[in-house]
């Protein structure tokens, strides 16, 4: 928690893995500097390769999205609104206007959905589900058939392409589960100079980011809200978000669902298409024959 | 930007200032439609990911309809014996499902060489590892079914063992037609149950064209080899029939922005091009007794129309707004 120093949960030895208790990450734009330093640290520790660079032109984000080689994401948003009670100045060229205006840093990552699309869909068993709760792609395994790109509602999951090391893979973020058995911290929060990225017990941190809207709301921030998806299919994540203004803003679906509910429908018709190709062959055989 | 518009010539009034000066106290450039880049989502980027699926899978798509219900095809004619006509269709069943279907399929993975874990694990809520098994399924019953014909027609055996021989032929056969039709159908369930919009919105639709196209096709394929009898034409009138139907079907149910890939650009004309292929121009072809080229227009709008709901998931999938759209359906 803020003002715990070194204990907060972001800096203590852990033993969730062992325990068998859920945990997850609550990352907190509002005190987020955008210094990308869990970028960083989760390239590093998870040797995750550099996919090449290109000047985005999108405010500070040269980083672009998540994927194969990109598990950490600070996003820039650059928004005409007004930042809680903050005073901004003039932009225009025009003396007098005093447009609204705020700069939103939000740290994005894999979901590890309570019901996961990516998980669901891997016809190997590579992605599966840790003892703490998270989603981990097991990268032996992967055969890479591409899958679960499709399958992830968020746009996480894809597949790392030549010449990287590692090619042809699925990967996305592990949670640095290698790290959480042993009683680590993930390198992201570990990094997170304003702990704008929390780690812990997923019910402490949910409560946690409840209280935080009500005080940011209290201090102006009205449109602060928690993106946490419980009510669609996917049945809530584990890293979940706190943000300002609406989801769509920061790339997040409003309704995000897992493709399985497809399902049911999608094999309905095919099961009726193969009896009505069967039927109708049989037929054409029986009556022009 | 031309240099003569406001901004710029405020931007060099600044430049001759600050080499003058050394400091600017005014203000910036106002940059058009800035300094909030107007874009939908997140600076317009995907909110899915598009399908990293690449040549292989529309003709993997292609050819597992073909060699599935080509399958059907060959159950109907040893039924109502069409020896000849058996044996044609178990070779293009075994060919395009046994032989060019599983290495199409290995191609497409990221790691080949590990094509064998599809096996590790039965989830019949994945439609792709579904999609292994009725692969594998199928071909455990088509290679043995085609092996145990041939030793039928040629009379290898005598007596009581041919006798054999043609039942078992039978049901490998059968197992075959049974897995056959999964397989053209699935790969419809396959894109039909993800998170790209233009795909999952005609997940019921999906299934039926595939199943049909790849009827339609096994059908073509064997007039085109010379079965031209009025069993496989009829088949020919059916599929050319639904498919008509599926082309009103897609043109009516619209959902604005959510599938636009499939309306517009030209992803949307390999679609339109496709349906109209295996739709109306076979059906027309065929009332008029020109069925070499009805066959031919039926394959290769279902070739069309495979590569082109592929290149619909890449249009959809990198389209912010058609995820954005699709949550109200």
């Amino acid at each position: 928690m803020i003002g715990q120093g070194i204990q907060s949960t972001n800096q203590r030895k852990h033993s969730y893995v062992q325990d068998r208790v859920e945990v997850g990450f609550f990352t907190d734009p509002s005190v987020c500097i955008g210094c990308k330093a869990c970028e960083v640290a989760c390239k590093e520790w998870n040797h995750v390769p550099d996919d090449g660079f290109i000047w985005s032109g999108n405010s500070y984000d040269n980083t672009g999205h998540l994927g194969a080689s990109t598990w950490r994401h600070v996003m820039f948003l650059e928004q005409d609104r007004q930042k809680g009670n903050q005073v901004t100045g003039p932009m225009g060229l025009d003396a007098q206007s005093e447009d609204p205006f705020r700069w939103v840093f939000l740290s994005d990552v894999c979901k590890h959905c309570e019901e996961a699309g990516c998980l669901e869909a891997c016809p190997t068993g590579s992605i599966v589900r840790t003892e703490v709760g998270s989603v981990l792609v097991q990268n032996d395994v992967c055969n890479g058939c591409g899958y679960c790109v499709v399958s992830c509602p968020f746009g996480v999951i894809d597949r790392r392409p030549e010449p990287l090391h590692d090619a042809g893979g699925a990967f996305k973020c592990t949670f640095c589960y290698d790290r959480q058995k042993s009683g680590l911290v993930p390198a992201c929060a570990k990094v997170c100079p304003t702990e704008s990225i929390v780690f812990g017990r997923l019910d402490d941190l949910r409560s946690r980011a409840n209280e935080r809207v009500q005080h940011l709301k209290q201090s102006g921030y009205s449109d602060a809200q928690l993106y946490d998806p419980t009510e669609t299919s996917v049945r809530g994540i584990h890293a979940f978000f706190l943000i300002l203004g609406e989801p769509e803003a920061y790339g997040l679906p409003l309704k995000p669902q897992i493709p399985t509910i497809y399902l049911k429908s999608a094999w309905t018709s095919a099961f009726a298409t193969a009896l009505a190709s069967i039927v109708a062959t049989l037929a054409a055989f029986a009556f022009f024959s | 930007m031309t240099t003569n518009s406001p901004s710029e010539k405020r931007l060099e009034e600044l430049r001759e200032q600050a080499w003058k000066d050394g400091v600017v106290p005014g203000k910036g450039v106002d940059v058009a439609g800035g300094p909030i880049p107007r874009k939908p989502g997140y600076y317009g980027q995907a909110v899915v990911k598009p399908p990293v699926w690449t040549w292989q899978v529309p003709l993997y798509f292609f050819f597992g309809g073909i060699a599935g219900m080509s399958a059907v095809i060959a159950l109907a004619a040893v039924l109502f014996h069409h020896p000849d006509l058996a044996r044609a269709t178990m070779w293009v069943s075994t060919v395009a499902g046994a032989v060019l279907s599983p290495i199409l399929l290995v191609m497409d993975l990221g790691r080949p060489h590990l094509f064998l874990n599809m096996l590790r694990v039965f989830k019949h809520r994945s439609a792709m590892s579904m999609g292994a098994w009725i692969l594998s399924a199928f071909g455990a019953c088509v290679v043995p079914g085609l092996i145990a014909l041939e030793l039928r027609v040629q009379q290898f055996f005598p007596g009581a063992l041919d006798q054999l021989v043609g039942v078992v032929a039978g049901i490998f056969i059968f197992g075959s037609a049974i897995f056959g039709t999964l397989l053209a159908t699935y790969t419809g369930v396959l894109i039909g149950a993800t998170a790209i919009p233009a795909w999952f919105l005609h997940r019921t639709l999906l299934p039926i064209h595939f199943g049909t196209a790849g009827l339609g096709s096994a059908a073509g394929l064997l007039e085109l080899l010379g079965h031209r009898i009025p069993a496989l034409n009829f088949v020919g009138f059916y599929v050319a029939g639904v498919e008509t139907a599926l082309l009103i079907w897609l043109s009516v149910n619209k959902h604005g922005a959510a599938d636009r890939a499939i309306h517009e650009h030209g992803t949307g004309w390999l679609i339109r091009v496709g349906e109209v292929l295996t739709g109306p121009l076979a059906l027309v072809l065929r009332f008029f007794s020109f069925i070499p080229f009805a066959a031919i227009s039926f394959l290769l709008g279902a070739l069309i129309s495979r590569v082109g709901w592929i290149a619909v998931g890449k249009v959809s999938g990198s389209d912010p707004e058609s995820v954005f759209a699709a949550e109200r359906y």
